[in-house]
């Protein structure tokens, strides 16, 4: 089975700050892989070469094996089924929370399909079963300006979700949320899990523990150390920088 | 009817009846009846819609994609320039020097044929095509490279000024062709009708409203779309829109040039009314002020920028005769206060109790 996701030696500098330094990693079919570091680790930067937002200086980032995600732009690479949950919860406020999930569906994107696009049964069937999912079916003509930090995050997992990616990026779902929202988000991405792989970069370690799921430390621009929970914590480099506080 | 909420109902209803009881109460009242519509302010009123359009035009790309163009001017202008280039050519030989190939200015320049770009618009259909196509194709290849180098916001709207202000300097040239200074005048007919008859100023404003009714129905058919959803959402929300896998650059570059030539038509409806075009109307202030009409009326709406064009063009009227002086401060108070006091402009802020035949919850 080829590997859902390879980056190697890839390196990134921003005005002489080398955000990513010869970072190499690599995420199975359908596996879940939890990412953490300390800030300017390079977390949220490595998202971005992922998904086209910045081009790496050098190094090699492959899709599904054979696609060169260093060569296409968001919009592209979003379509080649790899969906990103920013770490602040961005989305659409002015919208309803089933609008929000339209426009989210896996559907043509161009101008002129979408002037003419109408909604089928079966989307709206789509919509209802991602509504239940992310438990927002109460809410869904409510615009999601007026959502709940909480909700908002899961609206923006839900939108993910129905663009059917064979990736997910997501960054700090649970930052702001209540400890008994933080476990639904654990067992939600659980789940997601299961049909997807999925990429969670998180500083709360018990959520980290809640995923149950390989963990890869990145620091200064590469990886640190990686392996299950209690291996990366007991890894002496690991506590001098991160956890050792 | 589709995609027609109460309010936009109401103001498609208004426009439509306004379209035939002013023309009615101008041609079939005699001049003493009280309720007659002189025919000088049936073109005014014609001139105000022609604003409304192309307030319409702005309030697509800005309320509605945050794309903040203070350089509609220009499409206006050169839609302008078409209508009133085919109406040169409508006065043939009856021009001062009565050369019926040239306009009088080329033989007061000692011209001795028409440019190859004059060609073809002796003939109407031909000029309205370029009334569409010159201010779509220009605002296509603009937008092409702005949005696709990802300029936008403050930046776009320096560019946009940027761009009227060169075709006013373009257009003030006279080897340019198109008149210079004094720009194009004088037009006799259209279509063979006399410009001055009042039945001829009363089609158009007919025209006029037509064309703004028809703006405002595709404008809704826009915005109540999916794709009007995405545009919604590039505006408030760009990069989620990116990566949902939208190309925000296709969607702003469609709308931009649907709105372009909205506004080309806006001014090809503008020059048979007022009788002339020239280099000003590309004036840079010319584009901000259709942007404060729009603020004023209330952006995102639709039938908000169509009011606030008339309405503050009916105040400009009426100030820039009684109190000339004044006018400019007059607009700026009036801006300064619609945004403190009324920041959704006058149709978000007042909220009018609908009658139940046209929707309305009590």
């Amino acid at each position: 089975m080829s590997d859902v996701l390879y980056l190697d030696g890839i390196s990134v500098s921003f005005g002489g700050f080398k955000a990513l330094n010869d970072l190499s990693l690599v995420v199975e079919q359908g596996e879940m892989r939890a990412i953490i570091g300390p800030n300017g680790a390079g977390k949220t930067t490595m998202m971005d070469i992922i998904t086209g937002r910045t081009r790496p200086d050098k190094g090699i980032a492959l899709f599904q094996g054979d696609i060169d995600l260093t060569k296409r732009d968001e919009a592209e690479i979003a379509n080649l089924g790899i969906g990103r949950k920013f770490q602040k919860p961005t989305v659409f406020e002015s919208h309803s929370v089933e609008d929000n999930l339209q426009l989210a569906q896996k559907a043509p994107r161009g101008p002129f399909a979408t002037l003419i696009a109408k909604m089928s049964g079966e989307q709206r069937a789509a919509i209802d079963e991602t509504l239940a999912t992310i438990a927002l079916t109460e809410d869904r003509f409510r615009l999601a300006g007026e959502l709940s930090h909480g909700q908002k995050q899961w609206l923006e997992i839900g939108m993910l979700l129905m663009q059917q990616p064979d990736l997910l990026l997501v960054d700090e779902p649970v930052a702001g949320m209540t400890d008994a929202e933080t476990d639904q988000t654990a067992d939600l991405l659980r789940d997601i899990a299961k049909t997807r792989s999925v990429v969670v970069v998180e500083h709360d370690m018990e959520f980290v523990r809640a995923l149950g799921t390989r963990v890869t430390v990145l620091h200064e621009g590469s990886v640190l150390s990686e392996g299950a929970l209690d291996v990366v914590q007991n890894d002496e480099r690991v506590i001098e920088v991160y956890l050792g506080r | 009817m589709m995609a027609l909420n109460p309010s936009a109902r109401i103001f498609a209803i208004l426009l439509a009846a306004l379209t035939i009881i002013v023309p009615v109460l101008n041609l079939a009242l005699p001049e003493t009846s009280a309720l007659h519509v002189p025919t000088y302010m049936v073109s005014l009123f014609g001139k105000y819609l022609s604003f409304a359009l192309l307030a319409l035009s702005v309030d697509l790309i800005w309320g509605f994609c945050g794309i903040l163009s203070l350089g509609h001017g220009a499409f206006f202008a050169l839609g302008g320039y078409a209508m009133g280039m085919y109406l040169m050519r409508q006065i043939g030989d009856r021009g001062v020097y009565g050369n019926a190939e040239l306009p009088d200015f080329m033989v007061f320049l000692n011209w001795q044929e028409l440019p190859w770009y004059w060609l073809g618009f002796d003939n109407f259909f031909f000029a309205m095509a370029m009334v569409m196509l010159v201010p779509g194709a220009l605002a296509f290849i603009f937008g092409w490279f702005a949005f696709r180098s990802r300029v936008s916001g403050v930046y776009l709207s320096i560019i946009t000024q940027a761009m009227t202000f060169a075709l006013m300097l373009a257009f003030f040239r006279n080897d340019m062709g198109f008149g210079g200074n004094n720009g194009l005048t004088d037009f006799k007919e259209l279509l063979g009708f006399d410009l001055r008859s009042q039945g001829t100023r009363a089609a158009l404003f007919v025209a006029s409203g037509i064309a703004l009714l028809a703006g405002f129905l595709i404008c809704r058919v826009i915005v109540t779309s999916k794709l009007g959803k995405i545009l919604v959402g590039i505006r408030d929300a760009e990069s989620r829109t990116r990566f949902l896998g939208y190309r925000v650059e296709h969607y702003k570059l469609f709308v931009f040039t649907v709105s372009a030539v909205m506004a080309g038509i806006a001014g090809a409806l503008y020059v048979p009314q007022v009788g002339i075009i020239n280099p000003g109307e590309f004036a840079p202030a010319n584009s901000i002020e259709i942007v404060v009409w729009v603020a004023l009326g209330g952006r995102g709406t639709l039938f908000g920028a169509a009011l606030g064009a008339v309405s503050v063009n009916l105040a400009k009227s009426y100030l820039t005769a009684a109190f000339p002086e004044v006018w400019l401060f007059a607009l700026g108070a009036l801006f300064i206060a619609v945004t403190l006091f009324l920041p959704k402009g006058m149709a978000g802020s007042i909220k009018v109790p609908l009658p139940a035949w046209v929707g309305g919850r009590t």
